[in-house]
Parts: structure tokens; C-alpha cells; sequence
């Protein structure tokens, strides 16, 4: 197998899901770094094994869960050797052999062998009828006895063993459970959940021997019985052993590579030879083993990136969840529930509605769920647990999910996804339906959002329906799936996450765009749409007086300082400072709306006037005639303080209580001109009637007798959110700090494009109070940083702009001949 | 070939485009980091967005209106989705910018967007 090219040779044991996952990581990394050889022992390409299960109901056929086929791997230039089993790796000199004879040398050595089925050692283990549940071959062995036999006992009321049970129990067979332990799934489930689950499964025909140990499997050639040590005796025509699953070390520990429970490896996935990486189930990792698919699929980034010799990525483990893959039965559990005395347990039981949930928390954070029955909130739990979210403000809500905590949007429906017949649009702004989600995840082989977002482009625009998306996906992918990794990078550029993004910038004093990337090792030479405009605010936000803002990183709206519109014109919105006017002002807007012609003048939803269907060439010049007239940018076009709305308040209402007008026109003069994370919207309330909606803003001041009540965290757009109370103050100093205290905090801490909103419920309301309520000094500071940052950011870029500054955007170059109509004039300059 | 000049290279910021009005539409030029020029019918495949309003990255322009990523090369789409825009001879000798539009005298704004391979 020498290859003729000079290319460093990758070769491949074990074509399983966890090690193709990692080629087609590396080929999206680095397509052309390796000659690539596959060996695999069994005799087809890579499938889904996940979907074992499935296929043995006959919900799915082998055909539909083969991931690569024969000519996927001819296409990228892979040696694939089907059926073909390695025998032996010789370290020294760098190549491996199989059992017949094959031999194939390697400059870098990737381990997949996964893991085996555990068989009890038993009298009669071996006899005809005794199969594991681990490949197609034993779905197979298992399907020819459905057909030929009646009766089948599993051994193991574990995760597999009862997906095998029930896969059986649909062919027809007569299935018992034989189980050693007195509970059902007891590494996921707790007493009352496996009991509920018991009764469920035996309602449909299973039978079950709870806490029965194995004697011995009886039978001449074929398998007759089983004997249990209490005496007693089963008959039965087929016996599935589904205890657990061992890591396959032979292959390793036969080429002195360190092994203990797995192939030991350290956090770039290399084992203890630098030339041979390993991955998934035959992998021990800082003393775990996994048997689940999410985190094969971080160890196949990771590793993909080391041997794409970037170099920078690091697998830390996974929190792994759970749910049974057997039809109509509701089934999640993820981390230790195990509980003690310094753990909390929130328990919420419907035996009528066949409805379980627990959660333990300890230290106000969640540390185990269990649900039964209603388990579509595990994403939502299992997303707190691993963010390390406090959930004290939540807590009494916590039970309800998340539907109930201030937020309505699609929750309800996500409640019925499975129910949904095919034509149900799920995504609405981009038109898609359930079915062609569905279709498409099979077809393309879908695992994740970001696969799903691409090839339907379903939750792909303002995201109101990525819960839907991701219950159909976990729907068609049963447990397996996870929701989002443990950390997400910014974007494909990159391996970092935004976190750990902002954490360099400021640690590490970077700069300019070119040093984040360099220092963090980017992929591409310039990054994408995705991570350059994200870059920018960060540098903008972390170095305000020195960073040189990037308007090619900035999304067209924020470079052309007004909204593109479906056309390629754009929208003027002047700022109204807290919506109050004067004739004067309308006046002159009305002057430049019939000299430019513009074709809709539209009221917003914050009080302010849209002017619609400008020309872009035409932009400079009527922002100079706004500005002659006193009008400033309104900043509706980016991720910005956008406006304040007001009520009129105690000048004029006969209910207001505090002069709500003057307090928002000194706090939209405070904060314009403020990048942020995503917009930020005020408003500012006279009196607890609240005519300015100042609880579905991102800061909201309700107006009271006694002073002023401050709310945060509102959103009415994509989810509508009320707000969370922050605190009430007396003075309107005081709410000009605090505003400016959590503008800066918001600025600081939220990722980019995170409003409020997320931010607040992903950090916990309690640290943002600690911050800014508990703490004066750090409010006190907070506050300082932000007018600090503001002396910089108030300069208007509708003027900067009829003055001459970057030209270039808004006057198309001189026309060629032949080209239709007149040149438009040029702006002065 | 007939090779227009229309503009120096410094008119068009590096990571950006300009806009040329042409005999059938708007042309959007292309600048990248490392001073490659490239030209495209300003209209993304997907719904006639603006390319020229796009973020310029690598060899590839975003589209401003729903995030469709184009070749600059080829302009066709990238990634899941699929669709081309017509691309242009285009290139810089000392300085100068130069544009073959012959090759687009055939071409209508009324054409539909083809696939790339149909356009030939």
C-alpha cells in the first residue's frame, strides 16, 4: 500500500462512526494533508449505530442509517478495506497488518476499535441463540430467530437491553427482561422513574425479573433456557446478552500501548504513543469511558484539529444525557442524581398523566434531572447544568420548564412536535415544514442544528424555532443526540469560543483583528461574516480609545449607517430624543422626505419617523440636510442603544408620577451612540400603568410615587419576555448609573448578537444583581467605564459622513459605456 | 476581449467591493486582503440581494440579505446551497482596474439564474 505521493500517510482502525467522524472533520480542516487507509472489520461502510435500535423494530431498514458508502470514500480519495480485521501494529516500523495479510504503513495511526458487547461468562455462553447487541450482524442473528422462534430473554435492563427488548417485542416475540439489580436503568433513572417506566413497558407485554442473577444459559446445540442462581428456570429460543459494554483495548494493549479500563489518552487524544490517536468507546479519557455519541463527536473535533497540526484544540469531557430510544415512551436523565445531604431534590409527580420530573440541585445549581413522560424540557435543564447557571430566581418555576418563566414564543407548540403532521410549518420565516426537516435529516444525515440550519436553512433566521428543530432532531436521532456541545466556537474559523475569545483580547492586550488571529491560530486568513463583525465589537468594547474600528467587518447596515431593505435601499431613522418633537423638526423632515422623494414615511414602534426607499448615493446628502436641521444618527441600523421610549409623564398625565419624558431624553443623551452586543432598547414609564410597555425593553424604568423601579432582561420581539426586577431607586442620578452600570456590564460579559434576555437567564439574574445592586464600588466603576467609552462614541455618523468621511461607500464608480441611464450626481463633499 | 478600465485599484477598500453600473445591471467589484480583484453581477442567486454590500472574506462575499456565502471566483454558492451569479474577466495591471463586459452582451437582466454549468 505505498503511495506515490510524498503525503503523510493517516491510517484508520475501525471504520465506526466515532473514526470517520474524525476523517471528516480533518478533511474539512486540511482535505488534501493525508493519504488516508480505512480498515474496517466488518464487511459494509459506516453506519449509524445508534440506529440499531430502530432497525431492529423495522422502523428503519440498514439501508436508511449507512452513513459513507463505497463511492463517499473513492470520492475523497480514501483506501477503504472492508472486512478486514488488523491483527497487529508494529510501532516500530510504523505499519499494521491485517488478518489477511494486508499491511499498511502510517505516519499517523488513528484507533477506533470501539467496544464490545460484555458477555457473562456462564456456562452455555456459546451456545446457538446467544448473541450480543452491538452490530448489524447481531441485528441480523436476532431478526432470523424473530421469524423462526417465539420466545427470547434479555440479559440487562440497562439503556440497550430494553431497546433490544422492545425491538424484539415488535417482531412478535414473547420477551422477558432478566435484570440483576432491583430498578431498571439504575445508572440513569431513580427508583420512581424506572418504576413508571416498568409499568409502561409491561402494559405493552414486556416481562420482567427484577434483581435475578444468571446461572447458566441452557441448551444441547441451541439455547433452551436460562437458569437463574436462585434455582428458579426461564425457557426461551434466544438469549440477547445486553449487560454493557467493554472498551476494545486487544489490538492496543498487543502493541504495548497503555491501557487501563480504555486506551488511555490525554486531552488532544493522543495515547501514550505520540504517532497514535485515539477515539470514542475503546478511549479512556481522565478515567472515563464513553458508550454515548455526543461525545465522540467533540473527541473527533479535537483530534481532527491535532491532526490537522493545529494544535489547539482540547477535549475536557463531556456531561453526557440520556434518553431511551423506544417509541411513545418519554425518557430523559442526565448527571449525578444520586443525591445527599448536600444536594436539594425538586420533585414534580402526575401519576395520572404518567408524568415524572426531578431535579437535584446543589449550591442553587442543577446537578442531575430526571423526567419521565415530559421530557421536553431536558435540553433546557441539561443547558443550565452545563453553563453552571444559578437557578434561585427560577427556581419556583423551574419544575414548569421554560415555557414558564416569563417566556411564551413557540414553547407550547414544541409540546407537540411529534404529533405534527408533515405540512406543520416549523420555520416561519424561511417557510420550511416539518416534513422537509425530517426528510432532510435522513437524506443528508443530519446530527446537528448547524447541519440542519444549512441544508433547510429552518431556524436559520431570527431562531424563534430552534427548540422545534432541535425535538424533530433529537426525534429522529433518539438519544444520541445533543442539543449543542459543551462549547460552542464562534464559527468555523475557529476552535475558541467567544468566551474564551474576549478573554484573550484583554488578557493577552490584542489589538487589531490580525493579532486575535494570529494569536489564536484563525483557519482562514481573514475569518468570515461570522466571527469578524463579533471581533470587532469586542476589540471596540475592550479597547475604546485605541482600537480602529473595521468598517469592512461591520454587517452593511452598520457600514452604510442605515437599514438595507429587500430592494438595496436603505432607511433613514433620525433620532427623536425620547420621542419628543417639535413642528420645527417635523417640518424639515417633511422638507427632506419631498426633496429626495422618498417613497414611505412610516411611524416605528419607538417613536420615532422611517423614512423608506432611499437611494444609497442619496444618503450623504439628506443626512446633511438632517443635520442642518439639528437631527442626529438614530442608530436603528445596528447592534446599539436604539431608542428610549417615554411616556408623558407627570408634565402632563394626571396619573404620572415622575417627569418620564425628561428622564428618557437624559438617558437616551447619556447612552446614544453606545455599541452593544445586539440592540439595546429603554423606556422609561411615568407610573405603574406603564404606557411605555418599559417591561418588555432590555432596560425599563417604571415611574413610581417613591422613585423609580428599574427592570432588565425584556425582550417583545422574537420571545416575548417580561423583564426581571433589578432594584428600586430613589433619584434620577441614581437610574442614570445604574442604566449606564448594566449597559457596560451587558457590553462586558454577553457574547455577540446575545440580547438581554439569553444573557441574563444564561448567567442568572443573581450574578447581575450582585454586580451592579450588592456592589456600589463595582457599579461605581462600571459606570465610570462606560461614560468613559461614550466620550469616544458620540460622534454622529450622518455628519461624519455629508462631510466626505469613507465616500467611497455610497458613490458607485463612474459608469461604462452603454450603461443605462444618466450618473447620479456626486455628494459634495 | 474588450477590456474596459474602470477604476485604480485604491478606489476599492481591500475586503470591500464598489459598485459599476453596466449595459445590463449592476457589476460589483471585489477587493480582497491580499489585492485580488474579482467582479460579479451584483445580484446573490438566491433573491437578487446586493453583493456588493457584502462581507468580503477569503475568496468569498456574504450576501447582506440572508447570509448566502458566493465565490468570488465562480459565483456560485457555497456550502448546502446552490445557485450561481454571473461572473466577469477582471484584472489590475499597474495599478488600473480592467472589466471585459463582452462576454455579457448575450446576457439579459431578464435571464433567470441559472446554474452555473447551464450558463456555460
Amino acid at each position: 500500500m505505498h503511495s506515490s505521493s510524498d503525503k503523510p500517510r493517516l491510517v484508520l482502525i475501525g471504520n465506526g462512526m466515532a473514526g470517520m467522524r474524525t476523517v471528516e472533520e480533518l478533511l474539512k480542516l486540511k482535505p488534501d494533508m493525508y493519504d488516508i487507509t480505512v480498515f474496517g472489520a466488518e464487511p459494509w461502510g459506516n453506519y449509524n449505530r445508534i440506529m440499531l435500535s430502530p432497525v431492529l423494530a423495522s422502523e428503519k431498514t440498514v439501508d436508511e442509517i449507512m452513513l459513507n458508502d463505497d463511492a463517499w470514500y473513492a470520492e475523497h480519495g480514501i483506501t477503504l478495506h472492508k472486512g478486514k480485521r488488523i491483527e497487529r501494529i508494529d510501532r516500530v516500523g510504523r505499519r499494521v497488518i491485517a488478518d489477511d495479510g494486508t499491511e499498511a504503513p502510517y505516519d499517523r495511526l488513528l484507533l477506533a476499535t470501539g467496544s464490545d458487547p460484555v458477555m457473562i461468562p456462564v456456562p452455555g455462553a456459546d451456545l446457538d441463540g446467544v448473541v450480543g447487541f452491538r452490530d448489524i450482524h447481531d441485528v441480523d442473528a436476532m431478526l432470523a430467530s424473530s421469524r423462526e422462534h417465539k420466545r427470547a430473554v434479555v440479559i440487562g435492563g440497562g439503556l440497550l437491553g430494553l431497546e433490544a427488548a422492545n425491538g424484539l417485542m415488535r417482531q412478535g416475540m414473547d420477551v422477558t427482561v432478566v435484570h440483576l439489580m432491583d430498578h431498571l436503568m439504575e445508572r440513569q433513572l431513580d427508583a420512581a422513574a424506572s418504576g413508571m417506566l416498568r409499568a409502561s413497558l409491561e402494559e405493552r407485554g414486556m416481562h420482567f425479573r427484577m434483581a435475578h442473577q444468571t446461572q447458566a444459559i441452557l441448551g444441547d446445540e441451541r439455547v433452551t433456557g436460562v437458569r437463574f442462581v436462585d434455582g428458579s428456570e426461564i425457557d426461551t429460543d434466544l438469549v440477547v446478552m445486553a449487560v454493557g459494554i467493554r472498551p476494545n483495548t486487544v489490538l492496543a494493549e498487543s502493541a504495548g500501548l497503555h491501557c487501563e479500563r480504555g486506551v488511555v489518552v490525554n486531552d488532544t487524544m493522543q495515547t501514550y504513543d505520540p504517532a497514535i490517536y485515539a477515539v470514542g468507546e475503546c478511549v479512556q479519557h481522565r478515567g472515563t469511558t464513553y458508550g454515548l455519541v455526543a461525545p465522540l463527536w467533540e473527541q473527533a473535533k479535537v483530534c481532527a484539529n491535532h491532526l490537522a497540526e493545529y494544535g489547539i484544540g482540547r477535549y475536557e469531557g463531556s456531561i453526557t444525557s440520556t434518553k431511551l430510544k423506544v417509541t411513545g415512551i418519554d425518557l430523559f436523565s442526565a448527571g449525578d442524581f444520586s443525591g445527599d445531604e448536600t444536594t436539594e431534590d425538586l420533585v414534580f409527580q402526575d401519576a395520572a398523566r404518567g408524568v415524572y420530573k426531578r431535579l437535584v440541585l446543589k449550591d442553587n445549581r442543577i446537578q442531575g434531572a430526571v423526567l419521565y413522560g415530559d421530557t421536553l424540557d431536558g435540553s433546557w435543564y441539561f443547558q443550565l447544568m452545563r453553563d453552571g447557571t444559578p437557578v434561585a430566581d427560577i427556581r419556583e418555576n423551574l419544575l414548569f420548564g421554560q415555557a414558564h418563566i416569563g417566556d411564551s414564543g413557540h414553547g407550547d407548540e414544541a409540546s407537540r412536535v411529534a404529533a405534527m403532521p408533515d405540512s406543520a410549518e416549523i420555520c416561519g420565516c424561511n417557510g420550511v415544514c416539518k416534513g422537509e426537516i425530517v426528510q432532510a435529516i435522513s437524506e443528508h444525515k443530519l446530527f446537528t442544528l448547524e447541519d440542519v440550519r444549512a441544508h433547510t436553512k429552518a431556524s436559520n433566521s431570527c431562531g424563534s424555532c430552534t427548540g422545534l428543530v432541535e425535538s424533530l432532531l433529537a426525534t429522529a436521532l433518539g438519544g444520541d443526540y445533543s442539543d449543542a456541545p459543551a462549547k460552542k466556537p464562534v464559527c468555523a474559523c475557529t476552535d475558541h469560543s467567544h468566551d474564551e475569545v474576549r478573554a484573550a483580547i484583554t488578557r493577552d492586550g490584542l489589538k487589531t483583528m490580525d493579532a486575535v488571529f494570529a494569536a489564536l491560530d484563525w483557519k482562514t486568513p481573514n475569518g468570515c461574516h461570522v466571527c469578524r463583525p463579533a471581533l470587532n465589537y469586542y476589540l471596540l468594547a475592550a479597547w475604546p480609545k485605541d482600537y480602529q474600528d473595521d468598517a469592512q467587518s461591520r454587517f452593511i447596515n452598520e457600514r452604510a449607517h442605515g437599514n438595507i431593505q429587500k430592494d438595496g435601499t436603505y432607511s433613514v431613522i433620525p433620532r427623536i430624543w425620547g420621542g419628543v418633537t417639535t413642528p420645527a423638526e417635523l417640518r424639515a423632515i417633511a422638507e427632506v422626505a419631498e426633496r429626495y422623494q422618498v417613497p414611505t414615511v412610516k411611524f416605528t414602534g419607538g417613536q420615532r419617523i422611517d423614512l423608506l426607499g432611499v437611494e444609497k448615493s442619496d444618503l450623504p446628502a439628506m443626512w446633511r440636510d438632517l443635520g442642518q436641521a439639528g437631527f442626529v444618527s438614530g442608530h436603528a441600523y445596528g447592534k446599539a442603544l436604539r431608542t428610549v421610549k417615554t411616556c408623558v409623564g407627570s408634565e402632563w398625565c394626571r396619573f404620572g408620577t415622575q417627569d418620564s419624558t425628561g428622564l428618557g431624553i437624559q438617558l437616551e443623551r447619556m447612552s446614544w451612540g453606545s455599541w452593544t452586543p445586539h440592540k439595546f432598547k429603554m423606556a422609561v414609564s411615568g407610573c405603574p400603568r406603564n404606557c411605555a410597555e418599559a417591561t418588555i425593553k432590555d432596560l425599563g424604568v417604571v415611574c413610581v410615587d417613591s422613585g423609580y423601579e428599574l427592570h432588565v432582561g425584556g425582550n417583545g420581539g422574537v420571545k416575548v419576555r417580561a423583564t426581571d426586577f433589578l432594584c428600586k431607586v430613589e433619584t434620577e442620578a441614581e437610574v442614570l448609573e445604574y442604566a449606564g452600570a448594566f449597559m457596560q456590564l451587558y457590553r462586558e460579559e454577553a457574547r455577540y448578537l446575545e440580547r438581554t434576555a439569553p444573557w441574563i437567564e444564561r448567567v442568572g439574574l443573581t450574578r447581575v444583581k450582585e454586580r451592579l445592586v450588592e456592589d456600589a464600588e463595582n457599579r461605581a466603576v462600571l459606570y465610570a467605564r462606560f461614560l468613559e467609552s461614550q466620550e469616544v462614541a458620540q460622534v454622529d455618523p450622518w455628519a461624519d459622513r455629508a462631510a466626505g468621511h469613507a465616500a467611497h461607500e455610497f458613490i458607485p464608480i463612474r459608469p461604462v459605456d452603454g450603461a443605462p441611464g444618466t450618473p447620479r450626481p456626486e455628494v459634495s463633499a | 476581449m474588450s477590456w474596459t478600465a474602470i477604476c485604480h485599484l485604491a478606489d476599492i477598500p481591500p475586503l470591500g467591493a464598489r459598485v459599476v453600473a453596466g449595459p445590463n445591471g449592476d457589476i460589483a467589484v471585489f477587493r480582497t486582503a491580499d489585492d485580488h480583484v474579482f467582479a460579479l453581477r451584483d445580484q446573490c442567486p438566491h433573491k437578487g440581494g446586493p453583493l456588493s454590500q457584502g462581507i468580503v472574506h477569503g475568496e468569498r462575499v456574504t450576501c447582506p440579505l440572508h447570509n448566502w456565502v458566493i465565490d468570488l471566483q465562480s459565483g456560485a454558492a457555497t456550502g448546502a446551497d446552490s445557485g450561481c451569479t454571473r461572473a466577469f474577466p477582471i484584472r489590475v495591471t499597474e495599478g488600473q482596474v480592467w472589466l471585459d463586459l463582452a462576454v455579457s452582451a448575450a446576457d439579459s437582466d431578464a435571464a433567470p439564474v441559472v446554474d452555473c454549468r447551464e450558463a456555460g
